[in-house]
This record gives structure tokens, C-alpha cells and sequence, in this order.
């Protein structure tokens, strides 16, 4: 399964694109993958995930065929 | 502009510009980057909501994203409609939005130093 990154997160990670041999079956489980693999996400004001360019609850399925994104605190404007 | 309409007596428009300092730091220059089709959909969804809740006719925003120099314009929104409260209120709530919700993350880059905004609390 394929993850992009994007600002900091993507610091963190060390790459835009993460693949995840062992798919994580939803929202929550792939929250807990990033901070179990890349701790210094605990340090961030908040972590998000979009699923097909939603923002997606900690309940929501993943399957390969989505478009998957972490999207840590945003700062536009 | 894009807001224009006959039936508008008030345009309110909100331009965000960079900033050459944040506290006591001296910021050299930005680098905006964005997960580009859902900033688009939300900044939508933003003015759509901001359409059913107040009176106004037109609301629009654009962003800009990569380098930008300090006084040059990251962030426009234009709001229109027959009276001014209406679109003074909604500018001000789509930007708010906007800062909370759409996917753009902004890096000061200080001498010496580079830093995402707002990512640690």
C-alpha cells in the first residue's frame, strides 16, 4: 500500500512515498504504524489522514486502490 | 473581478501577504507546498458553505504556492454581496477555514534556519 507524504511528514519519513508491505486495515492502524515506525509524529500538534482527497475518521477502511495521504498541521494562508 | 455583480453594493476582499518577521525572528522568505486537488476541493467546500450561510453573492479564493518574498501575496479571497456585514462576515470565516482546513503547509525560512508553521504545538 502506498502512503504520500507532505510537509513535515514528509521530513520525518525521509521520502515523499511510503509502501507498506502489510496494509493497514484502516485509518487508526495506519496512525498507529507512523508513530510506531516514526516516533517523532507524537511530536506534532495534530496528524490527519485524507483518503481519496477527503479527510478520513480513525474508523475508515483503506484499501490499495485509494489514494492515501498523511497530512500533518496545515499552515496555509 | 471575479465577485463583480450588479445586484453587489459591497466586495470585500482579503489579501494575505508575507511577513518579514515572526516574533522576534527575522523571516528571509516562504516555501508553500500543497497537496493540490483535495486544497482545491476544500477551498471549494469552503466558500460553498460560506455561500448557504450568509447573504452573499460570490466568494473566491486562490492560494499561491512555492517561494514567495516577504510583502508578495499567498493567500486572496473576494467575497461580494447586495450589503457589506454579509460579506465582511463570510471573508472573514473562509479564510479561518481555510487556515484550518486545506492542505497547505508553509516553511519559514529564517537565517540560519527553516521551520514548518504550526506543526509542533
Amino acid at each position: 500500500m502506498k502512503v504520500i507524504a507532505f510537509g513535515i511528514a514528509k521530513e520525518i519519513i525521509g521520502q515523499q512515498y511510503l509502501n507498506l508491505e502489510e496494509a493497514p486495515s484502516n485509518v487508526l492502524e495506519l496512525k498507529k504504524h507512523l508513530l510506531e515506525h516514526y516516533p517523532e509524529f507524537m511530536e506534532l500538534a495534530s496528524l490527519r489522514i485524507a483518503v481519496n482527497e477527503a479527510y478520513a475518521e480513525d474508523g475508515h477502511p483503506l484499501n490499495e486502490s485509494d489514494e492515501i495521504v498523511i497530512i500533518p498541521p496545515v499552515s496555509g494562508g | 473581478m471575479l465577485v463583480q455583480d450588479p445586484a453587489c453594493g459591497g466586495q470585500v476582499v482579503f489579501a494575505g501577504a508575507v511577513r518579514n518577521h515572526t516574533g522576534d525572528r527575522k523571516v528571509l522568505y516562504l516555501d508553500f507546498e500543497s497537496y493540490e486537488p483535495m486544497a482545491k476541493k476544500v477551498m471549494q467546500e469552503i466558500c460553498n458553505h460560506a455561500l448557504e450561510k450568509w447573504p452573499i453573492r460570490h466568494a473566491v479564493c486562490h492560494h499561491r504556492l512555492g517561494k514567495l518574498e516577504i510583502s508578495e501575496l499567498a493567500v486572496v479571497i473576494a467575497v461580494s454581496s447586495p450589503h457589506r456585514k454579509a460579506a465582511f462576515e463570510a471573508c472573514e470565516f473562509i479564510i479561518d477555514e481555510l487556515k484550518k482546513k486545506v492542505p497547505i503547509w508553509k516553511k519559514e525560512i529564517f537565517k540560519g534556519g527553516e521551520e514548518w508553521v504550526s506543526a509542533r504545538p
